[in-house]
């Protein structure tokens, strides 16, 4: 480990992504999905991200692949920036993506072999027909699909299935990292373990990193190394997975832990909730100095008046937070 | 006498592609200012459980008339738009889980609360505007009096979900039915929905049949609890029961197959296997293709519904092989 965190594989550095919002003819407002976002995700290593709807968990991931081009920052992979055609060409091949939606991100009219086959296709990675049949077997055999479903369209299999499609599509490359934007949310609880196994035991297999988003919090924490929460477009806590759980620091993440229902009545029973009042700010109007200063039973003027630095406080463990005395 | 009395309850949809019985022959009762839980994966039957209790069904869809839903000793199965009338909003209330599409989105939050009372009650329409203001004060809304003159499209999700409770309470109904309210909703606003619907249950003495996919929900709702899978019942108990002295095959996967709060990183007991076709229901316990545990029997024969104490039964052959194996043993 020690070794691995010298040369993390993913450094995004004070990355920002505004959209420009249309509010009246001719004028737009810029709207700030993700604000200032730095962190680093280590080779091997599952980062699971959190947050509520609209804190910009997605576009996080979207940015980082270059989906959407950030508006400020930097991200390096592998120690190298991704900017130009070329770069982002090369990055495609060691960088990949699992949708949230299984229905939605197939292509009704392919088959799985060519929906498989796709990637392959586009970076040219076979030099023979016969190659790229048995690399889409490999890679169907890897998430658990037998070889007689190659032939078939994707409407013809259940949402589990599907998504098992779409991992072995983004695998089809052989990455390093894969970005999972809510890869489980919209499967059945029995079906969600199938696949939350298979990504561990992709991981272990071909040595992937990957970046884990979900709202899920008791899914998150099963399958991640590190969590990072997030808040309104900034990152507001980033720490091991089990020190987050036992020992959150930012008024935010105590809160959103402590809403989490417990599938186990007695605990549910005893667990004292630390309720937030009202609803998430617009991102468009989003408050001045720390964004969940709005909800937070803490609040002081100088939340209003200054932006909390993220900074470390024990190892390992970042928050941006004014009043973390006060909250011990 | 219990509230709400379903028996034998057999639902089926007749689709293009053939008899889908979505919901086959449950039983169950819910007493007053109980909340029931009904879990399940899609497709067991949970909300065509709740739609047939209401009758607000597809037109393709039919109840057998063997069936039985007594609500407060009134039969309603075939009882007719006329009785089921006065027992919708009045008697029993339901939520859906988007409250973004069950909100008519032409007309005002007020209009639309008004129109629930007027349509209900006797009140006229200075009262109902009073009783509007006061319902939307209870789910604690702020601001009461904009929100009324405000459109659905201006609320959060969480503000939509606390005009649909107030709708569904504002004639102070015995039962509210929710189908899966919180699942469209973040977690702390859930966290919010969930309290406030605990503490108007207790102020109103009212029953809530919750539906869900959320074992986490459920622990924190529910008195009692109903398993169910491809239309039939597996398990139903208290919820402590159900969650620490599972019997069912199924249940028992279900909680083998959820990251616990103590998780050190044990791996997911997943259930094998892909949901049933309902077109395709295989002879004897639906849940036998994906049993680890199935015997011979489970592929031939349905398992009975059999108690297992006081406050449990249970639909299972592994369970009812055990019991008279333990029979056996204490007689010699």
């Amino acid at each position: 480990m020690s070794e691995n965190q010298k040369k993390p594989l993913v450094e995004v550095r004070n990355l920002c992504k505004y959209f420009d919002i249309n509010t009246g003819l001719f004028r737009t407002k810029p709207l700030k999905a993700v604000d200032g976002v730095s962190f680093n995700i280590h080779r091997g290593e599952t980062l699971g991200l959190v947050g509520e709807s609209g804190c910009g968990k997605t576009t996080v991931g979207r940015t980082i692949l270059n989906l959407y081009k950030p508006t400020s920052g930097e991200i390096l992979f592998d120690g190298a920036p991704v900017k130009t055609k070329q770069e982002i060409h090369e990055f495609r091949k060691k960088a990949t993506m699992v949708f949230q939606d299984p229905y939605s991100s197939l292509n009704p009219r392919m088959t799985v072999a060519d929906i498989i086959g796709e990637p392959l296709d586009v970076h040219k990675l076979y030099s023979s027909k016969q190659e790229r049949q048995e690399r889409i077997l490999e890679l169907m055999n890897y998430v658990g699909l037998n070889s007689e479903h190659a032939a078939r369209y994707a409407h013809e299999f259940s949402g589990g299935q599907r998504q098992r499609i779409g991992i072995a599509r983004s695998l089809a490359v052989n990455p390093d990292f894969i970005v999972c934007d809510e890869p489980v949310s919209a499967l059945d609880v029995s079906i969600q373990a199938q696949v939350i196994n298979m990504f561990d035991d992709l991981q272990e297999k071909l040595g992937l990193t990957y970046l884990f988003i979900a709202h899920d919090l008791l899914v998150v924490r099963h399958i991640s190394d590190r969590i990072a929460v997030m808040y309104l477009g900034k990152m507001v806590e980033l720490a091991e997975a089990n020190e987050i759980y036992n020992h959150p620091l930012h008024p935010y993440s105590i809160s959103l832990l402590s809403a989490v229902p417990v599938p186990d009545p007695k605990i549910a029973r005893a667990n004292q909730r630390v309720m937030l009042q009202g609803d998430i700010p617009s991102p468009l109007n989003a408050p001045s100095g720390c964004p969940f200063r709005t909800r937070c039973p803490y609040a002081t003027e100088q939340c209003a008046a200054e932006v909390p630095e993220f900074k470390e406080v024990s190892a390992g463990h970042f928050v941006a937070c004014h009043n973390l005395d006060k909250i011990g | 006498m219990a509230l709400l009395e379903v028996k034998n309850l057999h639902t089926s949809f007749n689709i293009d592609a053939g008899i889908v019985n979505a919901v086959n022959g449950i039983s169950f009762f819910l007493e007053r200012g109980k909340v029931l839980g009904i879990v399940g994966e899609s497709g067991s039957g949970k909300s065509v459980t709740a739609y047939s209790i209401m009758q607000i069904l597809a037109p393709t869809a039919t109840i057998s008339p063997d069936s039985s839903i007594k609500l407060d000793g009134q039969e309603l199965v075939g009882a007719g738009e006329k009785v089921m009338k006065t027992v919708r909003g009045n008697k029993v209330s339901i939520i859906f889980q988007d409250p973004m599409t069950s909100l008519n989105p032409t007309y005002t939050v007020g209009h639309q609360l008004e129109e629930a009372i007027l349509l209900h009650t006797n009140r006229n329409k200075k009262q109902a505007k009073a009783r509007a203001l006061e319902m939307l004060k209870l789910v604690n809304v702020n601001e009461p009096e904009k929100r009324l003159k405000q459109y659905p499209h201006e609320l959060s999700g969480g503000m939509r979900q606390r005009v649909m409770i107030a709708m569904a309470l504002a004639c102070e109904p015995d039962i509210l039915i929710a189908d899966e309210p919180t699942t469209a909703l973040d977690v702390t606003i859930q966290a919010q929905i969930l309290e406030l619907m605990k503490s108007l249950q207790k102020e109103f003495n009212m029953a809530i049949i919750m539906i869900t996919h959320d074992l986490g929900v459920v622990a924190q709702m529910c008195d009692e609890v109903i398993v169910m899978y491809a239309g039939s019942i597996c398990e139903q108990g208290t919820a402590d029961e159900i969650f620490y002295n599972p019997q069912h095959e199924y249940t028992k996967g279900l909680m083998n197959s959820i990251p616990t709060v103590d998780d050190e990183k044990r791996k997911l007991k997943p259930i094998t296997g892909t949901p049933i076709d309902l077109l395709n229901m295989p002879k004897g316990c639906p849940f036998a293709p994906r049993c680890e545990a199935a015997m011979k029997i489970c592929t031939r024969e349905c398992p009975e519904n059999v108690r297992v104490n006081e406050w449990h039964r249970t639909a299972c052959w592994m369970y009812i092989k055990n019991a008279l194996e333990k029979e056996g043993a204490d007689h010699e």
